[in-house]
């Protein structure tokens, strides 16, 4: 604030509370001419109504005494004078970095102590998952669910199946950096009856049924344009993001309308990164509770010998 | 008796009575017109593309302050949800500002970036198909409707002329753009913006 306003406020402020104390002095004053305490000043209304010209109880005048007392030392304390910052330097930034100072000091050495464990044998800390879970519920469960069973689009994160890797070490990374899988629009490759077959193609490839004569034709498109991503037998690559096409996992719907839209106009997952938000040793416990979500290593271990 | 002097002429009563309360506001909000940490933007924040001030007048018009404040105090409980308080020149463009004090949904200031383009699309037909237990309605009408691209135009032309907002002759030309595009795209526009100035990251 320039000085000029600074000065403006606090000439108006004080020149206001000397106001409000002369005003009260100039108004208890007894006036020439003026009816005595306990007398009536003369007023009659209805012919019978008249009004005592009584002082101000004392109690009364002593408050309005004391709200201005109270106002001057308040303005001595803390800002409110223009520039002046106050005898105790309070402001609301300094509060809310002594509160923040304060929080870290206590959860901490507790993050730090969790950051030290291995995440698959955090997992198992029922204590370390109880904070994890609300960090889960504050970060997480907007777009998978407060179970971590996701939604359309959304990975479910509480079964075996991994777009991008399931290991504690993918996780975190996950977490870290974010994720952005592309699917990319193939519209314009595919005519129509090429579309349609492809995604017969695709829809048979996890044991369904679909008419022999499109998936002839689809395997052939498949081999040209997807098999760089979701591989040769269409298990996918958790490196690039791309899912497996052959088991009963659909991230955005498995129908075969759902197939075609699909490749169609392709899709956009984008998994934020939460380094910054949430801090290292934040992501660390959160991934040790969606490693624990999706059932841990026995899960893993049943998985792998499938 | 100078009580009864003020009490009899009406006419002097009101302009004592304007000459008191005038106080409280020239002290406290009159310095503020002339304060730069409350007339000039906080780094990184800029006027609203057409888009996005577009869909800003949707935010508005389908009364989204009702239930969501785009005020982050400084309170640890709000940084660690919201991420950092707000300051006073992220609101520079904002006419008017989208403050408030009541949350029945989360507070909105640096909402941007958080959640897709298609998260929001999918919440805002319905919230439900993503946050289970929301209480907020629908508004599956946003996906149909078209925003009006050459009020657009007029509306940014008079934050320029009348008050002051730095918009280029090009900026303005760009709401010729906004033909055909749905309320909902603007809507989404205008919320992946907020927030993300420097400030967020400081």
């Amino acid at each position: 604030m320039s000085l000029f306003w600074s000065v403006f406020i606090i000439v108006l402020v004080l020149g206001n509370i000397f106001a409000c104390w002369w005003l009260i002095r100039w108004t208890a004053k007894p006036r020439k001419g003026e009816a005595a305490a306990h007398e009536t000043t003369g007023h009659v209304w209805d012919g019978d109504l008249t009004e005592y010209n009584n002082p101000m109880p004392r109690w009364w005048l002593w408050l309005f005494y004391i709200t201005i007392v109270f106002g001057l030392i308040y303005l001595a304390l803390y800002p409110g004078l223009g520039n002046f910052q106050g005898l105790l330097g309070w402001s609301q930034y300094s509060q809310y970095d002594e509160e923040v100072a304060a929080a870290e000091a206590r959860f901490e050495p507790l993050y730090a102590r969790y950051a030290e464990v291995d995440i698959a044998e955090l997992a198992q800390n029922d204590e370390a998952m109880g904070t994890a879970g609300r960090l889960f519920a504050n970060n997480c469960a907007t777009c998978h669910g407060s179970d971590g069973r996701g939604a359309r689009g959304y990975p479910n994160l509480a079964d075996a199946d991994w777009q991008w890797g399931g290991s504690a070490e993918a996780i975190r990374h996950t977490l870290i950096n974010g994720r952005q899988a592309v699917m990319p629009a193939f519209g314009a490759a595919l005519d129509d009856s090429q579309l349609q077959a492809t995604a017969a193609y695709v829809y048979s490839l996890n044991g369904r049924n679909a008419p022999e004569r499109l998936v002839a034709a689809g395997r052939e498109q498949y081999q040209t344009l997807c098999v760089a991503c979701h591989g040769v037998e269409g298990k996918g690559n958790p490196a690039l993001g791309a899912p497996n096409l052959t088991d009963e996992v659909w991230l955005y719907g498995g129908s075969l309308d759902t197939i075609e839209q699909t490749l169609l106009n392709g899709r956009n997952g984008q998994m934020p990164a939460f380094a910054e938000t949430l801090g290292e040793d934040r992501v660390h416990l959160v991934s040790a509770y969606v490693y624990r979500l999706s059932g841990g290593q026995e899960a893993r271990d049943e998985l792998a010998a499938r | 008796m100078s009580h009864e002097i003020v009490e009899k002429n009406a006419g002097l009563m009101a302009v004592l009575i304007f000459i008191v309360i005038s106080i409280g506001g020239l002290v406290e909000i009159v310095p503020l017109m002339f304060s730069q940490q409350t007339t000039e933007a906080a780094e990184g924040v800029e006027p609203y593309s057409a888009i996005r001030f577009a869909g800003r007048d949707i935010y508005v018009s389908e009364g989204c302050y009702n239930c969501h404040s785009q005020q982050i105090r400084p309170f640890r409980a709000e940084t660690e949800r919201y991420g950092h308080y707000s300051v006073a020149g992220e609101f520079v463009y904002d006419r008017p500002f989208q403050w408030g004090s009541k949350r029945t949904g989360p507070d909105l200031a640096r909402v941007g970036g958080r959640y897709t383009d298609d998260w929001h699309y999918v919440h805002l037909i319905n919230p439900r198909d993503v946050v289970p237990q929301s209480n907020m309605p629908g508004y599956p009408w946003l996906a149909e409707r078209t925003v009006d691209a050459a009020q657009t135009a007029k509306s940014m032309r008079a934050q320029r002329t009348m008050l002051g907002v730095p918009y280029s002759d090009e900026d303005i030309a760009a709401a010729a753009e906004l033909e055909g595009v749905t309320e909902m795209e603007a809507l989404i526009a205008y919320l992946q913006g907020l927030g993300t100035n420097k400030v967020a990251s400081r």
